[in-house]
């Protein structure tokens, strides 16, 4: 029966190719919109670690002075070195870290090659575990490490091949502003996007390619990127870093259960009112504790203009479906007296029914495959623009799956009504008219 | 032509799905298109902003020393500008922290009392020297330029406010609205020293092209000092076609007069046409992407009225034949598809304009977006409804070539 109704349906679109054409284009060109601007904002608000964000938070605390307090205002975005470094040490999470992120003159031993400038990220030695960083080579450094300001470092692979060729290359020598450092580790493939943990040095795109203990970082006077927000008379002099009134410095915990989660809140609280007490903090205790998703949330990570896209996008589809729904019906009201002549003949209200249904289907799946090679033409287009952002830009065996239900399902939907109508043809007075 | 409205309606009711469907889709459609068109028009303006330089025959270069003594930069940047102002075909050339859309600057509160809590604006500061005004081709248009011995070196963690200080008009206008800037003092440098204004530039753009500085956008100081640190940014005036070639030399020289540098390859050297190029390109982009759904969305508006009313047409030869021999003219049946078409035309764009403004509305809290003028919203409805009566002409004048003669015959 489904052939035959298949067979009808073709027989139906060929008769009006023009109508036919403008269905399948209109809906291709909502379907592919659609996609291209969805696969861009699921690519972009996705999960940087899948499996292990939800353990992650982000506290803030409230150092400022008296100076423009107003309640209920978010404390700043990033910590002092003495906060950072009290939180730090109060191991009160599972595991913790305090970064900040730079730039570093690395001099390649290789004569030939031109010293160049690395991103970096100072941390300290939970960053790897807690941020499940996968390692080709070697590993991380210990606590120990920090404590000793350690010239040790760690790579990433897409240096170490330019470096070493590829090879493993712990324990050789790498000279960062005219100081030997050891590499000790060389990070496997590891891209989180968005570049979560630190969101001031670009929230897409390429991460640091060296890893060095803060404490090294501040005992060389390395150069430090990203933003510093400073108040009263302290500057952000880059000799006092360590106890300027500047918050500079990102720090992040892991907690593994929701009673971890209230019981650190509550620290956060209590520290706050302690360094009240002691005279450091001068506003009451001003805390937040957000979770890795939440701090994207916050942050509006996902650019407005591909949020706008997004919605654009989806009125796009919108009016082409109400079009796609407004021939449909025209179309099928039209053949009212075929179908008033089918059911006299005996065929029920289902069977004219799914036959409309079939060709309603026909026309969505047409859309969408059209709409899937719009889609992937679009996502090409916005892979070669110059966002940081471009590359990512693919889509994935899931956003193909919901390409091709959005598309099946949105015409499907758009042939519902029109079907619907023609089906309430009353045969009787289809035939007297003719 | 004497058109009867009732009878209209009356047929329109036996369609309601039909004629629901297209004035949702007009109302829809004007709903996105006025709002996309504002976009356009927003992005566009940014796109045109001045900066207030000389664009032509400018180029850019950013620089970063490496090795022992890239901090200590003094004289390093002395002789990059001994050897830029000596190549052929460079007019001038100035050693400057930023520039106008290099996206990275430095900004600070300026105010006219030190002991201020607040300051009176935000300000962009370039540290620049005597020969920044004639490389960036700046106006001034009151006062003077700096004077070679009024140019000291301070290093980036610790600059000391200067004594003397030139400003944009529009920072001037800012902090001094009654017009006199020139000779007063003003506060840059956090809570430090005053600093005399000497002259006023007729306008100088930050380096941001975003719009968190859209409040500040032509708030710039630019100050007698010139920073000492590894990175720094050159600008350089050309002759009149010599751009182009001084893109390679420029670098090559550079590079001979100083290895111990990093001049990258995307953005170490570019013509300031390339500079304006990447810093709107994003607005640019959206502001096509808008272009192109506004006019496929019209498009296929347009289409669907044509698809549709051809179906009312097929489906009505029966009774246009039977009003035909009833005595109707051609233009009576043309006036009548004309007529049906505007007021379905109507009620759509009256429902679309509140959508319009519903989803500007919204739009407004959730982007950063203006509030939607309603000129657009008027054009947008004008737009529709003849784009409606122009869709609508082809099968209309189809009708109304049917023969009465049709009334006799069956479908």
């Amino acid at each position: 029966m489904f052939a035959y109704y298949l067979d009808l349906a073709l027989r139906s679109l060929r008769r009006n190719k023009a109508l036919t054409a403008l269905m399948v284009f209109a809906v291709a060109l909502g379907i592919g919109a659609s996609m291209t601007t969805l696969t861009v904002f699921h690519v972009l608000s996705g999960d940087p670690i899948p499996g292990s964000s939800g353990t992650l938070f982000y506290p803030q605390l409230d150092p400022q002075d008296k100076d423009n307090y107003e309640p209920g205002k978010e404390p700043p975005a990033q910590v002092t070195w003495i906060d950072g470094m009290n939180l730090l040490k109060a191991h009160r999470g599972t595991r913790q870290a305090l970064m900040s992120g730079g730039a570093v003159p690395v001099q390649p031993a290789q004569s030939g090659m031109d010293p160049f400038f690395s991103e970096a990220r100072y941390t300290t030695a939970d960053f790897f575990a807690m941020f499940r960083v996968p390692f080709l080579y070697g590993h991380g450094w210990t606590a120990t490490d920090d404590d000793a300001k350690a010239r040790v470092a760690v790579i990433t692979r897409k240096l170490n091949e330019k470096l070493f060729g590829g090879k493993d290359s712990t324990g050789r020598t790498l000279r960062i502003k005219d100081t030997a450092f050891r590499v000790i580790g060389v990070l496997d493939h590891w891209h989180p996007n968005p570049h979560f943990y630190d969101l001031n040095t670009g929230s897409y795109g390429d991460a640091e390619d060296v890893f060095l203990p803060l404490s090294t970082f501040r005992d060389l006077r390395l150069g430090r990127n990203g933003s510093m927000d400073c108040w009263g008379r302290g500057g952000g002099d880059d000799a006092h870093l360590e106890t300027a009134t500047c918050t500079w410095l990102q720090f992040w915990v892991q907690l593994d259960s929701p009673g971890q989660v209230a019981a650190y809140r509550q620290f956060l609280v209590n520290y706050s009112r302690e360094q009240h007490d002691l005279g450091r903090f001068q506003r009451p205790p001003n805390v937040r504790l957000r979770s890795l998703m939440q701090w994207l949330d916050y942050n509006k990570v996902v650019p407005g203009d591909v949020r706008l896209q997004v919605y654009l996008a989806f009125g796009f589809l919108l009016v082409c479906l109400v079009n796609t729904v407004g021939l449909m019906l025209a179309k099928f009201m039209r053949r009212a007296g075929e179908l008033g002549v089918r059911r006299a003949l005996g065929a029920s209200r289902r069977d004219v029914f799914t036959q409309l249904l079939v060709e309603s289907g026909v026309i969505g799946l047409a859309g969408g495959l059209g709409g899937l090679g719009l889609a992937l033409l679009g996502l090409w287009a916005v892979r070669h623009q110059p966002s940081d952002y471009a590359a990512l830009a693919r889509l994935d065996p899931a956003m193909l799956l919901t390409t091709f239900v959005l598309a099946v399902g949105a015409s499907l939907l758009a042939g519902l009504l029109p079907a619907w109508r023609a089906c309430q043809v009353t045969p009787a007075l289809q035939l007297k008219s003719q | 032509m004497n058109v009867q409205i009732q009878p209209i309606l009356a047929a329109l009711k036996r369609h309601k799905a039909g004629t629901l469907l297209i004035a949702m889709q007009i109302a829809l459609t004007l709903a996105i298109v006025c709002n996309a068109t504002f976009i356009i028009r927003e992005r566009l303006a940014r796109v045109a902003r001045p900066t207030g330089m000389v664009e032509t025959h400018l180029l850019t270069v950013q620089n970063r020393f490496v090795g022992t003594g890239a901090t200590s930069s003094e004289p390093l940047v002395k002789a990059d500008l001994a050897t830029l102002r000596q190549i052929p075909g460079v007019v001038d050339a100035t050693a400057i922290n930023s520039y106008p859309l290099r996206g990275g600057g430095w900004s600070m509160g300026v105010q006219t009392d030190p002991d201020a809590r607040k300051a009176i604006t935000a300000a962009t500061l370039y540290f620049a020297d005597d020969h920044a005004v004639a490389t960036m081709g700046l106006k001034l248009i009151a006062g003077r330029n700096f004077r070679a011995d009024e140019i000291s070196w301070q290093d980036a963690q610790k600059v000391e406010a200067p004594g003397e200080i030139i400003v944009s008009k529009a920072l001037a206008d800012k902090v001094f609205p009654d017009g006199h800037a020139l000779g007063r003092t003003v506060y840059i440098m956090g809570n430090a020293r005053p600093s005399t204004i000497i002259g006023v530039v007729e306008r100088l753009q930050t380096p941001w092209s975003g719009t968190f500085a859209d409040n500040f956008m032509e708030h710039s100081v630019l100050l007698p000092i010139q920073l000492t640190g590894a990175f720094g940014s050159y600008l350089v005036r050309t002759e009149p076609g010599r751009l182009d070639a001084l893109l390679k030399t420029v670098p090559a020289q550079l590079m001979k007069t100083n290895r111990m540098r990093v001049l990258r390859d995307d953005t170490g050297v570019r013509s300031f046409a390339e500079v304006r190029e990447a810093a709107y390109k994003t607005d640019r982009g959206m502001a096509l992407l808008m272009t192109v759904v506004c006019v496929v969305l019209l498009a296929i508006t347009a289409a669907g009225i044509v698809g549709l009313t051809s179906f009312w047409v097929g489906q009505r030869r029966r009774q246009i034949g039977v009003r035909r021999a009833l005595g109707a003219t051609r233009s009576d049946i043309l006036g009548y598809f004309l007529t049906e078409n505007l007021l379905i035309g109507l009620a759509g764009v009256v429902v679309g304009t509140a959508m319009a403004v519903g989803l500007n509305l919204w739009m407004v809290t959730h982007f950063e977006m203006h509030r939607l003028s309603m000129v657009y919203v008027a054009v947008g409805v004008v737009a529709l409804l003849l784009i409606g009566q122009g869709a609508v002409l082809a099968p209309a004048l189809r009708a109304s070539r049917v023969s009465p003669v049709e009334a006799t015959r069956s479908v």
